[in-house]
């Protein structure tokens, strides 16, 4: 909601809104409390057996919205790295794996 | 065998002493035999509150560690003869409640009164979880503001797993308390309106009480809401949650501090 909408419409609607969203997420998290950093873990764990990494170079972003979530994860590898050993010549310059480019909400933490 | 009744709220300053004060006083004002518990270990306000403060000799732990007996750190209030304050201690030691021990308490209490109200301290540590433990029936105490609304969520989320009927597989019967409400504002779309809260905690409304410096007031001078001006807006709010508490139907209204030409040519006082 832009500004002009909360001027005109005050600011509950919005309140109702962001509350609704966190509790659709909230809510399920209750059985399984932290999906985040098992999914964290273990994503870093499978990359990490194949190319080495700075773990300070770690991005991860999870965005939420009302009907989907994105989680996007950008990892900066080193080009004299050991993904030389794994990839093809013609990727050696750099090697980024973004699981999801499509992360643009406002909503957003980086962990 | 009484009702165990808890007033809780997982945030801090949203009004569950004062509903709890104002609550009980409005039952025993009716003649039911009330008992109201502070479980704030270490930070007790409800003998404040209720205006009790200089009489309190013994306290919840000291019932629990056996040095004194119930009969002797319950405190009948002086306006009210069936309303009684068991206070909680003030020393910093919380593991001091145990388990067993308020087990106990609560089960005597609830042979001797019709209502056990335990006045939960904010937060989801010991205390609260031990407040809310053998309720019969939760009031959650909310702000129509979104770090309160989301707070009552987690007690919810509490109430449904950790209390001692939901072990049982059974349900503590839930109900919203809305403190601190604006009518213009919420008119405004300035404040979340009752609907909406409700609609997104999905539990039932015991009650709407509205902002007002009446609540201040009578916590000032150590009286319940409902006993220092039983005119005031939030009192005959209280009324109604307390009416409805004992299965009365009461239909829901928010009520404004304009008083009748009467009452207001002949003072402010009722009570």
């Amino acid at each position: 909601m832009n500004l002009f909408h909360c001027l005109r419409r005050g600011s509950a609607p919005i309140a109702r809104e962001r509350l609704q969203i966190l509790f659709a997420h909230e809510r399920s998290a209750r059985s399984q409390p932290d999906l985040l950093a098992v999914l964290r873990e273990e994503i870093l764990a499978v990359i990490g057996r194949h190319v080495s990494f700075e773990p300070d170079k770690v991005q991860i972003k999870v965005s939420r919205d009302k009907s989907i979530s994105t989680l996007a994860v950008d990892i900066e590898i080193p080009n004299g790295g050991r993904a030389l050993d794994v990839l093809s010549p013609q990727s050696r310059p750099r090697f980024s794996p973004r699981l999801d480019y499509n992360v643009s909400r406002t909503d957003q933490w980086v962990i | 065998m009484g009702k165990v009744l808890v007033v809780t709220s997982g945030k801090g300053g949203v009004g569950k002493t004062t509903s709890t004060a104002a609550l009980g006083a409005a039952l025993a004002h009716d003649g039911q035999k009330v008992v109201v518990i502070d479980f704030d270990i270490g930070l007790r306000n409800l003998d404040l509150v209720m205006g009790a403060e200089r009489r309190v000799v013994f306290d919840l732990i000291n019932v629990i560690n056996g040095v004194a007996k119930l009969s002797q750190a319950l405190l009948r209030d002086i306006r009210l003869e069936t309303l009684y304050l068991l206070p909680a201690s003030q020393t910093r030691d919380k593991d001091a409640l145990t388990e067993e021990g308020v087990a106990n308490v609560i089960e005597e209490l609830r042979t001797k009164f019709d209502w056990v109200i335990c006045d939960s301290p904010a937060g989801i540590e010991r205390g609260a979880t031990l407040a809310m433990r053998h309720a019969d029936l939760a009031i959650i105490v909310t702000n129509p503001e979104v770090s309160s609304v989301r707070d009552s969520d987690r007690i919810i989320g509490l109430l449904d797993s950790k209390t001692a009927k939901a072990e049982r597989g059974e349900c503590v019967e839930k109900q919203l308390l809305i403190t601190r409400y604006h009518l213009s504002r919420a008119g405004r779309g300035e404040m979340l309106p009752i609907d909406d809260v409700l609609e997104i905690l999905s539990c039932p409304l015991l009650g709407i009480i509205p902002e007002s410096q009446e609540v201040m007031r009578a916590s000032n001078v150590g009286s319940p809401v409902t006993l220092n001006d039983a005119l005031s807006a939030p009192a005959r709010a209280y009324f109604d949650a307390a009416r409805r508490l004992n299965g009365e139907y009461i239909p829901m209204r928010v009520h404004s501090e304009s008083r009748g030409f009467l009452n207001t040519l002949f003072g402010r006082k009722a009570a």
